[in-house]
């Protein structure tokens, strides 16, 4: 396992006070928090700053893990001394983490496991409890959300065992994902969540839809956007088009005198569901090369004989 | 090994949550939500109810996000009710502008 600098995470040094360490954590704990930051290792990092502070803030732990010496360098392969931490006392109790927050090995191999689940007593308050609910995500396409899906989710589930500690669990489920789901939304799988003690239900899975970015769609709601490529000619003159929706192909009108940029509507081909979506079309007007004596020819005739001042209005 | 496949119930603006679930589904008690209520970062259905009715209140599925958030910020950033609440909104406005961001960016040439 790899050994890992707390000191180096949190950006202090050895010798920085309680305060100080608090300030830090806090600090990254708002930049990198996943329901605030947009970065991509948002959650990891959260997550590693969560464990540096959890080993940190503890003058106990912190002592322990200081006692393991300064030359340890972050990601050498660790191992701890067999009675490392005798004399130590961690009473736990009072963690930082999140409720799916899990620690890493080399956390849980110098300060014990238990730790992760950041209720662990509330199971064991009588012999009849309700599971816990257990929240997840599920990433799906924007054309799952038109067709319906499957999508296999696989879970990493803290259990407590017949001793009481915890192992972590996998497990895979294959999840049905209706039609004119929407980013953001949930689904509620009842009896997915945590086992209940005694005669107790277990809790529910709640997953949350996230839409995978899409190469050419945008998505606002249920409202769907695309950028569509035309001629001039097409523009000027007006036509009718194959345009492409997340559901096949349809036939579009372009009116005559379309500018770039304005919104064309196609009613109901938005993301499907009462009411459905729409589907919004945004031409855009590209003008061919002029490569060829043809092409520059055609310019040219359109230059003497179309009298065009698309600057008018600036009086120029 | 064919397995089996669930079919959860989705949770869109029509689908109504008891106080229960909500606190269920934050681990939190029912006081911490009647606070969030207080403080205007949820609001139940229907017309005020009684304050001895708060446990027939009910909310918009879309509750439970903005629940769990407020949980996560209280819990890990150790912001006050007020704090939580600004936080919300300007989330929420902050979505919605990189949102309209988003379509206004033009594609590539």
């Amino acid at each position: 396992m790899e050994f890992k600098d707390y000191y180096k995470i949190m950006g202090v040094n050895k010798d920085a006070s309680q305060d100080e360490i608090k300030r830090a954590y806090r600090k990254l704990a708002r930049k990198y928090h996943p329901d605030v930051s947009k970065e991509a290792e948002a959650e990891a990092r959260f997550k590693e700053v969560g464990e540096a502070y959890e080993a940190l803030k503890d003058p106990e732990k912190r002592a322990a893990y200081d006692q393991l010496g300064a030359n340890w360098k972050a990601g050498q392969d660790f191992k701890p001394p067999p009675d490392w931490n005798a004399g130590f006392e961690f009473r736990g109790g009072d963690f930082t983490g999140g409720d799916e927050a899990q620690f890493s090995d080399f956390f849980e191999s110098l300060f014990g496991r238990g730790f992760g689940s950041a209720h662990p007593g509330r199971q064991q308050g009588g012999f009849n409890a309700r599971g816990e609910d257990h929240h997840a995500r599920v990433m799906i396409n924007l054309e799952d959300a038109y067709q319906g899906a499957t999508r296999n989710i696989n879970l990493q589930t803290p259990e407590l065992d017949n001793n009481g500690h915890v192992v972590t669990r996998q497990r895979s489920l294959k999840v049905k994902i209706p039609k004119g789901v929407k980013q953001g939304q949930r689904i509620r799988l009842t009896g997915q969540g945590s086992p209940g003690m005694g005669k107790a239900p277990a809790g529910d899975l709640y997953l949350e839809i996230i839409f995978n970015p899409h190469s050419i769609y945008k998505v606002d709601g249920h409202d769907v956007y695309l950028d569509l490529p035309i001629t001039p000619w097409e523009a000027a003159l007006g036509s009718s088009l194959k345009v492409p929706t997340p559901d096949g192909k349809v036939d579009m009108k372009i009116p005559a005198g379309t500018q770039t940029g304005q919104k064309l509507r196609l009613k109901a081909r938005g993301i499907p569901g009462k009411p459905a979506g729409d589907l919004y079309v945004t031409p855009h007007i590209t003008l061919p090369p002029a490569d060829s004596e043809t092409a520059r020819e055609l310019y040219r005739k359109m230059q003497q004989e179309l009298a065009y001042n698309p600057r008018r209005h600036l009086g120029v | 090994m064919t397995q089996k496949i669930l079919k959860g119930s989705l949770l869109d603006e029509q689908t109504e949550i008891t106080l229960n679930e909500l606190c269920r589904a934050c681990s939190s008690p029912a006081e911490w939500v009647i606070e969030l209520v207080q403080e205007g970062v949820l609001e139940p259905l229907g017309k005020k109810p009684l304050r001895n009715q708060q446990t027939q209140w009910r909310f918009t599925a879309t509750s439970l996000q903005r629940a769990r958030t407020a949980m996560h910020l209280q819990r890990d950033l150790g912001i006050d009710r007020a704090g939580v609440a600004l936080a919300l909104d300007l989330l929420d406005k902050i979505e919605a502008l990189e949102t309209r961001l988003q379509l206004y960016e033009q594609r590539e040439p």
